[in-house]
């Protein structure tokens, strides 16, 4: 395809997207108390998108992903959060 | 259109996403062991769960149909429990002969704990002596690519294992070169939130080729769309694919994957 035609099909969905984002963004911000780890890795996920290297969706992932090797000692929930807290959970 | 759904929950879904599928030109579904949404007490659930799998719910994807496949083993989201796991992996050789079953499926890892990774290393020990093939379950969200990578290391260090038998599913763009430099096959996950939507897993396959990949809607009793392979196939359309490379994707990926195990034969047409 093109970039006219990637265009063409893709960036109203985008363009709802990001302002889905920016909405969000201001929701928290509106919001009382602390943010968490997870709105940090957020942030940190949209610093990539302002960035002149490819394979920006795999940028976002690895900011937002658990960069350690060692398996944890247990499991103590099943759930994922999204985010890394930033230190083995 | 004619494809098929690799990976499906169908024990969660209803008649009616049967008749949708078999409607949109699903010809098999294969339904990998997984985990109910609650933990199973004693050996003895899994093993009502493994008759439901490789005798009822063959029977009803047939009123439509639907060949029906299966995966058998303990979900790693109830591996926590050594004791329990190792009674469950000893129950699975009972089912390995029945005829819709292709192997040991969905293993892998959730959170990545070494009780999860133990259970990991009994299930492929297990596949090892029984030969049977994989199918691989990689963690959720930010547990993903630590996951995927232990998982990847703990199969490429049984030797008696061979990575063209293994599938490793849940892919996304940063974990997706993993499994395939490594030999074995990937699969991408349709979700609406979580995993891969359809133009993301279409992106995958323009970027990497699409020789050993599938995709998959992992339908179960979360959110999830059981019509999102046909869904990405439209997608693949829309962006101009032809026809035969779309049909390879849905179609001639999972039955050149899924043949090597003699049991999968699909209905004649």
């Amino acid at each position: 395809m093109t970039r006219q035609q990637v265009l063409d099909l893709y960036f109203m969905e985008a363009r709802a997207k990001v302002i889905d984002l920016s909405a969000f963004i201001d929701r928290v911000e509106r919001a009382t108390g602390q943010e968490d780890f997870r709105m940090a890795a957020f942030r940190t996920a949209l610093g990539e998108l302002g960035k002149t290297q490819p394979q920006k969706a795999r940028n976002v992932l690895l900011a937002l992903s658990d960069p350690t090797i060692e398996p944890i000692p247990a499991a103590i929930t099943k759930a994922a959060c999204g985010a890394w807290p930033g230190k083995s959970s | 259109m004619r494809y098929i759904e690799p990976h499906g929950h169908m024990v969660s879904r209803t008649t009616d996403d049967y008749i949708d599928m078999a409607t949109a030109g699903c010809h098999a579904v294969c339904e990998p062991a997984f985990w109910a949404g609650f933990d199973r007490s004693s050996p003895q659930g899994f093993y009502d769960y493994f008759c439901q799998l490789t005798e009822h719910e063959p029977k009803r994807a047939a009123k439509f149909g639907l060949a029906h496949f299966t995966w058998l083993c303990i979900n790693p989201k109830e591996s926590e429990d050594v004791k329990l796991a190792e009674e469950v992996v000893a129950i699975i050789p009972k089912f390995l002969d029945r005829p819709n079953v292709l192997g040991i499926g969905e293993i892998g890892l959730n959170k990545n704990s070494r009780n999860e990774l133990k259970v990991l290393e009994l299930h492929i020990d297990l596949a090892a002596r029984t030969n049977q093939m994989i199918l691989v379950h990689t963690p959720h969200l930010e547990d993903k690519l630590k996951g995927t990578r232990l998982i990847v290391d703990a199969i490429k260090s049984d030797k008696r294992i061979q990575p063209e038998r293994v599938i490793i599913d849940h892919v996304e763009e940063h974990t997706i070169e993993i499994p395939l430099d490594a030999g074995f096959w990937a699969g991408m996950t349709l979700y609406p939130e979580s995993k891969c939507t359809a133009a993301r897993a279409v992106d995958m396959i323009e970027m990497y080729g699409g020789e050993r990949l599938w995709m998959n809607s992992a339908c179960d009793w979360g959110v999830s769309v059981p019509l999102a392979v046909p869904y990405a196939a439209l997608e693949m359309k829309r962006r101009g694919h032809a026809p035969e490379v779309i049909d390879r994707m849905i179609y001639q990926n999972p039955v050149r994957f899924l043949s090597q195990s003699p049991k999968f034969k699909l209905p004649k047409a």
